[in-house]
């Protein structure tokens, strides 16, 4: 018997009921976490620039220290146990979804370097037959100048994978995620 | 895996998808893929502790009878009890324990308890349609639901689904997750159906279909389905990147 992975099938219209009337899961970190606290708006846009009303968005991150909460994170350090690094919302009609979380630290990367802090991301919706990856970073961070991934992506597609912090609201930052057009968001073959 | 002696980043890369055995984006037939799938190519990620890392979960995810979809309410849902089971392995074929599984589907009459459900067939008072459970140490899970009916869409002139159940998975990995459907054998819809269609390779298509089992049929009781569900796995020999 070969063990082919099952293929993938979009999540459709109805994914609510299953995944995010009982189980949305906005907060990332809990208040008592270590770190800088984020607040985070994602908005997902179609490629009309139309509000995608029924997308379902995932994260995962480290904590502020750099360690995923996970057996096969091989860092010597302990994770913040107020830190659980998982959130997932559906978004409203606006295309629109909200976290509470920290910014995570920089956790180790390819050829021995550190990633910049970055939340990892994925989205599924109806019109998605599977899911696409995408990442977080933040804006201003200088380890952005350094990330081994964003060294991936051409330089004038790199500022897709940035959240801009809100002048008027410290601590708070958003996201656009175009799914397609101009200004489309990078997505990663995973 | 074991903490390394040192802090550099010692991971076992997942191995990656034949051709043709996942669907593609766009994929025209499926009308509304066309605006929500990227244009410029996907950028290849060599994996990193962000993507071999992922949640995990407990006993605590889940209560009692969460995964038997006719005990929600305090009566019996219409339509034909079914029990479905399987293993969830990954690509070396090795158990995948404690993953979560989460379903969701339409009721007996093709209706999901969704506000934005308009298909004209009766909502069932005594059907939420949704459960989840972990697997066991052997891989293994185990629902009791109601068959699905099938149900009428938007994509083209006349369209129906093929009865199905949406199952989302969590492996070990981010990079493991799972979204996709099980439907059932000798369905008359398949040939229509752009969503079951747009995996190119046709054994891997033929594998979402689940397959009638005698001994997981319980008399008197319910018939009885098995639906075994691949996630990556890792290559074989870790390394350092």
């Amino acid at each position: 018997m070969d063990f082919v992975p099952t293929a993938s099938q979009t999540v459709g219209p109805f994914f609510r009921i299953g995944l995010t009337e009982k189980y949305s899961k906005p907060c990332i970190a809990a208040p008592q976490a270590k770190g800088e606290r984020v607040g985070l708006s994602v908005r997902v846009l179609d490629g009309d620039g139309a509000p995608v009303n029924d997308a379902l968005i995932e994260i995962w991150q480290a904590d502020a220290s750099g360690k995923y909460k996970h057996p096969d994170d091989p860092q010597s350090k302990t994770s913040d146990p107020g830190c659980d690094g998982f959130g997932r919302l559906g978004t409203d009609e606006q295309g629109h979804c909200q976290f509470d979380t920290i910014k995570p630290g920089r956790v180790p990367g390819p050829g021995n370097a550190l990633q910049a802090p970055h939340l990892n991301v994925a989205v599924f919706a109806r019109g998605m037959l599977k899911q696409f990856y995408t990442r977080i970073y933040f804006a201003g961070d200088p380890a952005n100048q350094q990330d081994p991934v964003l060294a991936l992506v051409p330089a004038e597609r790199r500022e897709t994978l940035v959240a801009q912090s809100d002048p008027t609201q410290p601590g708070f930052w958003r996201f656009e995620m175009h799914l397609q057009g101009e200004g489309e968001t990078v997505f990663f073959d995973v | 895996m074991g903490p390394s002696t040192n802090e550099r980043s010692l991971i076992t890369p997942y191995r990656r998808h034949a051709a043709g055995t996942q669907p593609p984006a766009p994929y025209e037939p499926y009308k509304s893929t066309i605006k929500r799938s990227p244009t410029k190519p996907l950028i290849f990620l060599p994996h990193t502790l962000s993507e071999v890392t992922g949640p995990l979960f407990g006993e605590d995810a889940i209560a009692e009878n969460d995964n038997d979809l006719t005990r929600h309410y305090p009566g019996e849902p219409q339509g034909e009890r079914i029990i479905v089971t399987g293993r969830v392995l990954d690509s070396n074929g090795r158990p995948v324990p404690q993953a979560l599984i989460e379903i969701w589907q339409a009721n007996a009459a093709g209706r999901y308890r969704h506000a934005k459900d308009q298909h004209p067939a009766p909502v069932d008072p005594n059907f939420g349609g949704c459960g989840r459970t972990l697997t066991d140490d052997n891989g293994s899970y185990r629902f009791v639901t109601i068959a699905p009916g099938a149900y009428p869409w938007f994509n083209h002139y006349n369209a129906w689904r093929p009865r199905h159940i949406h199952l989302s998975l969590f492996g070990r990995a981010f990079l493991t997750r799972l979204v996709t459907q099980m439907y059932f054998p000798d369905d008359p819809l398949f040939p229509y159906d752009p969503i079951f269609n747009s995996i190119p390779d046709e054994k891997a298509r033929q594998r979402m279909i689940c397959k009638f089992d005698m001994e997981t049929t319980q008399p008197q009781w319910a018939l009885g389905y098995k639906f075994n569900i691949i996630l990556r796995g890792p290559e074989q020999t870790p390394f350092e990147t």
